[in-house]
């Protein structure tokens, strides 16, 4: 960069900080604030209804470590995120592409609508809607016996794969979304171009498409991973007892035990954890973006 | 390298008809210029022969075989975008080096491959440069490169000189053209440009609401255009219309001005044009001209434009607008709102359909 781009951006960010400071003013309020007090009570003792004053702990954290059961939760989390996002990636940047280089016009913005729609739905109410369509005599199991001529039983409710499935319905629009905006702004001369020298679709595709819309798929599975590890709602009402996840454990000390600073211990855990693997994906994800 | 002959080609989008009936044939190794105002059509064809468009009728055949089955991919095309359109992702050898890593080529010969190409368009220093490090001209360039380093039988260019400011635009039309008769390919050229068209080609399209208008070389066009539309889009003219009669011209203001040798059989409502160059101005309205071998008019000076070696006055005559072109020789004394006489050979005037 030429000195003069930078004394430029500079003078850009002085005069933009009107502009910035009420966002940074909500954001100060909206998370910063919560967040401390999450970290005073991650550090409290046990706040048992008749206990005297409670004191300052780490005792919280150590939970964490001394059973091995929460290791083995946030490890199935962790892995959860991964195929829910890797499925996300494997639907949503064919539908993204289709959509952004395809379609034109009228078809485009029927697609897109219904793309965006599970936005507009209330998300408990997509997620019950899941389980009558998931279950034993649901919807799909009575659909696909009236199609098949053989019996046979359908019954995903309360599984691991259902959890999934509710998963990528909720999360699905953000990798569409993202991929949609970068692959729309990769000029289509530029796969003209590739095909022009001798590139099939396929490899116009992989040297070209690919690369530049990097950028939009790693956001995409980045705003797709962190909420999917810390899941608790499509776990606990499509997985039930095999929705036992790191994040359904957290909710629990929220709601049903009461252990407020065990919960916040373990909200802190899996925040440094995804930040440590969004580190060190970080170089790894700038050399291919 | 090939020829390529477009045959009785239509091409429609929905109701609007993009190309109608357009044959032309590109001799191999030929440079040619396709011209026409904005939404001719002139891309459309481009596209067609590369392949990004099919026509509705007609076929198009690229060194005599028809390609209508041929996937972009497999006509072995180079073709120059508009916006050049690098690829960003990748340094000026690699965009270069693409077509070649496309076809599965490997090794040393790549290299020497895209160090040729890129010596060729004088860019050999900036092989590891990003695109965006690169000037207008230089992308220009490494398109250039990038299209010919795959020895394709047609180069097809979609202006690609319209993104330069004219001196960059003059030296890159030199260049262009030195390279194009170094390698020998085929070339089509698209432009809106008439003087570009003129300078580079051996030959000129014209296009129309999607079709062809003429097609000829730069001097046959210019010197012998055959509609009105081409006399004054490639160049200027004057127009001048009036009822033939023995090898004559009779005006509606009833001056008669003499026809040249062949339409001296011609009767009826005729359409000429004279260029503003062939034209002289004789101050005062004392031309003495035999008047059986040259057309005379009188009128009155409106404007005077200057542009350095040349004036073009705009002259008056009865209400129509006579625009003439002549060369500062230091003894100018045609005044504004003068009356004066303006002149030409017989031979000058061409005979429009
Ligand atoms: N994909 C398309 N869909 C509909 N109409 C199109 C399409 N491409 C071109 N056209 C129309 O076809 C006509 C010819 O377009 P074309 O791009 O060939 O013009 P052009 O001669 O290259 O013009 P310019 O000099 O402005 O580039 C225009 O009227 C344009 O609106
Ligand atoms: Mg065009």
């Amino acid at each position: 960069m030429t000195p003069s781009f930078k004394t430029r951006r500079r003078n850009g960010l002085l005069s933009a900080l009107p502009l910035l400071l009420p966002a940074y003013a909500w954001l100060t309020l909206a998370i910063f604030l919560p967040l401390s007090a999450m970290v005073y009570f991650s550090l409290l003792s046990d706040i048992a209804p008749n206990a005297p004053s409670p004191s300052l702990t780490i005792e919280n954290y150590a939970t964490f470590f001394s059973d091995p059961l929460y290791a083995t939760l946030l490890w199935r989390s962790l892995v959860l995120g991964l195929i829910v996002t890797l499925a996300c990636l494997v639907i949503g940047f064919p539908a993204a592409y289709v959509l952004a280089k395809i379609l034109k016009g009228r078809a485009r913005e029927a697609i897109f609508l219904l793309v965006i729609l599970p936005f507009w739905s209330n998300s408990l109410v997509r997620v019950f809607s899941w389980s009558m369509v998931l279950r034993e005599g649901g919807i799909l199991d009575t659909a696909l016996n009236a199609v098949l001529p053989f019996e046979v039983t359908f019954d995903l409710i309360y599984s691991y794969p259902a959890v999934v499935i509710g998963l990528v319905h909720s999360y699905l629009p953000y990798m569409v979304l993202t991929c949609y905006l970068t692959l729309q702004a990769i000029d289509d001369a530029l796969i003209e171009a590739a095909r022009s020298l001798g590139a099939s679709r396929l490899s116009a595709l992989r040297r070209i498409v690919l690369p530049l819309a990097m950028p939009g798929m790693l956001a995409g599975s980045a705003l797709i991973f962190i909420p999917v590890v810390g899941s608790f709602m499509e776990p606990r009402i499509l997985g039930g007892r095999n929705g036992t996840l790191f994040g359904t454990v957290i909710e629990d000390q929220f709601t049903a035990v009461y252990n407020w600073p065990l919960g916040a211990a373990l909200s802190f855990i899996l925040l440094a954890v995804v930040l440590v693997i969004l580190l060190a994906a970080a170089p790894v994800l700038r050399r291919t973006a | 390298m090939a020829r390529v002959d477009v045959k009785n080609v239509s091409l429609s989008f929905g109701a609007y008809r993009a190309l109608n009936d357009v044959s032309i044939s590109f001799a191999d190794g030929g440079f040619y210029a396709l011209l026409g105002p904005s939404g001719s059509g002139k891309t459309t064809l481009l596209r067609m022969i590369a392949g990004f468009e099919y026509p509705d009728e007609g076929s198009i055949l690229i060194g005599g075989e028809a390609v209508e089955s041929v996937p972009v991919d497999k006509r072995r095309i180079g073709m120059v975008f508009q916006n050049y359109a690098i690829f960003p992702n990748m340094s000026v050898a690699e965009n270069v080096a693409f077509g070649l890593r496309v076809r599965g080529e490997k090794g040393a010969g790549v290299e020497k491959a895209v160090s040729d190409a890129l010596d060729l368009v004088q860019l050999g220093h900036l092989a590891k440069r990003r695109p965006h490090q690169l000037s207008g001209g230089q992308r220009q360039r490494v398109a250039l490169a990038r299209a010919i380093v795959t020895k394709p039988r047609v180069l097809l260019l979609d202006e690609p000189l319209s993104a330069l400011d004219k001196g960059l635009r003059k030296d890159m039309q030199i260049e262009l053209k030195r390279i194009q008769r170094e390698v020998g390919v085929t070339t089509i050229f698209v432009t809106h440009d008439q003087d570009e068209a003129l300078s580079i080609s051996d030959r000129i399209g014209i296009l129309k609401d999607g079709a062809i208008v003429q097609e000829g070389a730069p001097e046959e066009i210019y010197d012998r255009p055959r509609s009105e539309f081409a006399a004054t889009f490639l160049g200027e003219a004057n127009i001048i219309e009036g009822t033939a009669e023995g090898g004559r011209l009779t005006l509606e203001n009833g001056v008669s001005i003499p026809l040249p040798q062949e339409a001296a059989r011609s009767s009826g409502h005729l359409r000429c044009a004279i260029r503003p160059e062939r034209v002289h101005v004789v101050p005062g309205g004392l031309a003495s001209v035999n008047l059986s071998q040259a057309g005379t008019l009188t009128g009155i000076v409106r404007h005077k434009l200057f542009s350095g070696s040349l004036s073009t006055y705009s002259i008056d005559c009865d209400g129509r607008q006579f625009q003439a072109i002549v060369p500062r020789t230091g003894e100018d004394d045609i005044r504004m709102g003068s009356p004066v006489e303006v002149t030409w050979k017989k031979e000058d005037l061409i005979i429009l359909a």
